[in-house]
């Protein structure tokens, strides 16, 4: 690795100055996982490493029932994975959480490093699109938020300036009768990368049972993560059965860009998106079901027919 | 040139400082600063496990650590894992074969430490799932999810009512 200073700031206005001092030449560094075999490998350099983990806005992670949930960006996933309001009400994240990288990975990654880092195949990105995360980010103008979705503009890019600095994601509390799921289908189970992945969060009307909205966020089939949103217009007003969501699965993939790379052909990620699509919806839905109608605790239960959240390819 | 830093930190229950180039790994100073030569390199960019330490009682892979960050910080090599005899999940590697040329074992022993304290009785699927970030190139895994297992149960009859580990949320 080329040499470089470090600063473990314990304030925000300390990191974003030093951020901004350096004019282009710093990181932030949060588990490092991305970071440090990017500088070791020569993929990126820097001239000061900004350590962001003694930042309290960065380390937070709390849930206010009218205000939702905020997590710091450099909390770890496995943080997030043990959270129990996370798995409750947020399942799609701890799902994402637990599959990253592997346990070891888990305890140093996080989700503003994951949405940072920009890889069209974060596996933390469209959980946070489909329960409609926003991030706050900090810079030498101030602090601005914006809708998660908006961030990754191709890969490895982002919409942040130089200078700026992901400080927390926020959550709204989801509406009642609401669960998600995020399925991603790899080779192996551990230390691998989506070859295509899904996340689905779907809201029911508790009286009726049918499905008042749904968002879906596919990962590793365009330059970055994306909405299928013929799939949840068809959605909209239906019950959520196995034809419905079948349907709903085909057409995610009109709004699949996929490559052809070592990992799979364009054509298999076609594929994979109505497969791993169906099983997201299925994962939410049955969770919605195993809690009863009130959406309030459907992670304990967890995606059914043996949909761990790891294809079953994988097996 | 990037300047030298002081670190103070503790290693296997005891202070220690030392002094390390911020781009240096945890790993790095470890082995070759500390000769605490127990955590092995495999891969050395966080595929393999090899390098598992635990650092507040989190397992983590050490080359993917910077040492300064370690300022303050409690860490767990393999050095520090036997306390006058062998630890029980080493004793139960022994027993079981559960290695043959040991590069992965040290990765595994501290891997399988951080399972066991948060989860004194995993199932099998629990200790696979676990453990699968971790790999070895020769035995194969039964043995060591055996090994594993069988230092889980050794470990209760020690403490009947082991207390898992707070997480708060």
């Amino acid at each position: 690795m080329d040499p470089f200073d470090y600063a473990a700031p314990s304030s925000l206005d300390e990191a974003i100055r030093l951020l901004a001092e350096a004019d282009g030449a710093a990181r932030p560094l949060a588990g490092g996982t991305d970071l440090i075999p990017q500088l070791s490998e020569g993929r990126r350099r820097a001239r000061l490493v900004v350590d962001v983990k003694n930042i309290p806005e960065l380390r937070q992670l709390r849930f206010h029932p009218a205000e939702g949930l905020t997590i710091g960006a450099a909390v770890t996933c496995a943080e997030l994975a043990e959270s129990p309001v996370v798995r409750q009400l947020y399942p799609a994240v701890a799902d994402a959480c637990s599959l990253i990288g592997s346990v070891l990975i888990q305890h140093r990654a996080s989700l503003g490093g994951n949405l940072a880092n920009a890889a069209p195949s974060a596996d933390g990105v469209p959980p946070l699109i489909v329960h409609r995360a926003a991030v706050r980010i900090a810079g030498p103008d101030g602090v601005r938020e914006m809708p998660v979705e908006d961030v990754c503009v191709g890969p490895g890019m982002t919409a942040l300036a130089p200078g700026e600095l992901i400080v927390a994601f926020r959550i709204s509390p989801p509406p009642e009768a609401t669960s998600s799921c995020y399925v991603r289908f790899t080779p192996r189970q551990e230390m691998d990368i989506a070859v295509a992945g899904a996340a689905a969060a779907v809201t029911v009307d508790p009286s009726t049972g049918l499905c008042r909205t749904a968002v879906i966020a596919l990962s590793a089939v365009a330059p970055t993560p994306v909405r299928a949103p013929e799939a949840e217009a068809y959605l909209a007003g239906k019950p959520l059965t196995d034809p419905h969501l079948e349907a709903a699965a085909r057409l995610a993939v009109r709004s699949a860009q996929p490559i052809s790379d070592v990992r799979a052909s364009a054509d298999y990620r076609r594929h994979l998106v109505t497969v791993v699509t169906r099983r997201a919806l299925l994962g939410a839905r049955n969770r919605l079901a195993a809690d009863g109608r009130h959406g309030t605790s459907p992670g304990a239960a967890g995606p059914k027919e043996g949909l761990s959240g790891v294809a079953e390819g994988g097996r | 040139m990037s300047r030298k830093v002081a670190v103070e930190a503790v290693i296997n229950g005891a202070p220690q400082a030392f002094v390390c180039e911020p781009r240096q790994t945890l790993l790095e100073v470890l082995r070759e600063g500390l000769g605490l030569t127990g955590t092995k390199e495999g891969c050395g960019n966080g595929n393999c496990g090899a390098c598992c330490v635990l650092l507040d009682g989190r397992p983590v892979p050490s080359c993917l650590v910077l040492a300064v960050e370690a300022a303050g910080r409690d860490i767990l090599t393999v050095e520090g894992l036997a306390e006058g005899e062998l630890h029980p999940l080493q004793q139960a590697f022994l027993e079981h074969g559960a290695l043959q040329c040991g590069i992965c074992t040290p990765g595994f022993l501290i891997a399988a430490k951080a399972l066991l304290d948060k989860n004194p009785q995993p199932a099998e699927q629990e200790a696979r799932a676990w453990l699968a970030g971790n790999l070895c190139r020769c035995t194969g895994y039964d043995k060591i999810i055996r090994a594993v297992l069988d230092a889980a149960g050794r470990l209760r009859s020690v403490d009947p009512n082991p207390k898992e580990e707070a997480h708060p949320a």
